[in-house]
């Protein structure tokens, strides 16, 4: 008789040769190094199925970059904020930016000098309030803070910078004209 | 591939060869997942399509190491 396990040792309660028996007991052996196979075989196929969703998850991720692409490319609108004479040195106004509800905050830093953020903080999208004094834009839900020339994180627990726009003084106003690449 | 059938400790030693095989391919997998995430996120876009090719070839190991060794084990 050919065998197809050469130390085949485990025996069948009805004593029929393996072939013979029903398909349940292939899969639930009685013997453990034969269930230490099915058991690591098996383990071995999730990780497979593992391996295939950190692929789907690769591929999400260039899907969004591809669609972020797209958006920075395509130009936004360009929006008055304020006038120039409208904000002292120190002073902030917020308005939405490129759409209506995303909110973004401009701030007079020095007299010939404005910056302006999205105002979601990059931790967990609290609004972020300027504080010219200390330099910086402070998150008051986790104490995160930014700094106001930059927009980078310089403490707490934000890692990412704000989005930071592009801005254009003509005519004695303040114009939002783009977003600066990298920070959205 | 005609392999001859193997022996149960054969098989086992096997099959726990691949699982560490696999289980180090999917961890690499994972951290390039992480670092992906963390790079885009951060406003960079670089590294996304270098990462997902070295996923799917991480993922093409694994389906090899899947499809042909434990379909010759299971014999």
């Amino acid at each position: 008789m050919k065998i197809d396990d050469p130390d085949h040792v485990s025996k069948s309660p009805d004593g029929r040769d393996a072939r013979l028996q029903p398909a349940w007991r292939e899969q639930f052996p009685v013997d453990w190094p034969t269930d230490d196979f099915r058991s690591r075989r098996d383990f071995t196929k999730l990780l497979g199925l593992t391996s295939l969703a950190f692929v789907a998850g690769q591929l999400w991720i260039a899907l969004l970059s591809l669609r972020r692409r797209a958006k920075e490319s395509r130009s936004l609108p360009e929006t008055e904020i304020a006038s120039v004479a409208e904000l002292p040195v120190g002073g902030s106004k917020v308005f939405d930016y490129p759409r209506s509800g995303a909110a973004c905050v401009l701030t007079r830093v020095a007299t010939d000098r404005f910056v302006a953020y999205g105002q979601k903080c990059t931790h967990l999208s609290c609004p972020v309030i300027p504080r010219p004094e200390r330099n910086r834009l402070q998150c008051p839900c986790h104490e995160g803070a930014f700094d106001l020339a930059t927009g980078e994180p310089i403490a707490g627990p934000p890692r990412r910078p704000l989005p930071r726009l592009k801005l254009a003084i003509r005519g004695g106003s303040v114009f939002a004209v783009g977003l600066e690449e990298g920070t959205l | 591939m005609n392999l001859p059938p193997f022996a149960r400790s054969q098989r086992l030693t096997i099959v726990s060869g691949i699982l560490c095989f696999v289980l180090i391919l999917v961890v690499l997998q994972l951290w390039l997942l992480t670092a992906t995430m963390e790079s885009f996120l951060g406003g960079s876009d670089a590294i996304v399509v270098p990462a997902a090719l070295a996923s799917i070839g991480c993922f093409a190991l694994n389906f090899g190491l899947l499809h042909f060794f434990l379909r010759k084990l299971d014999r």
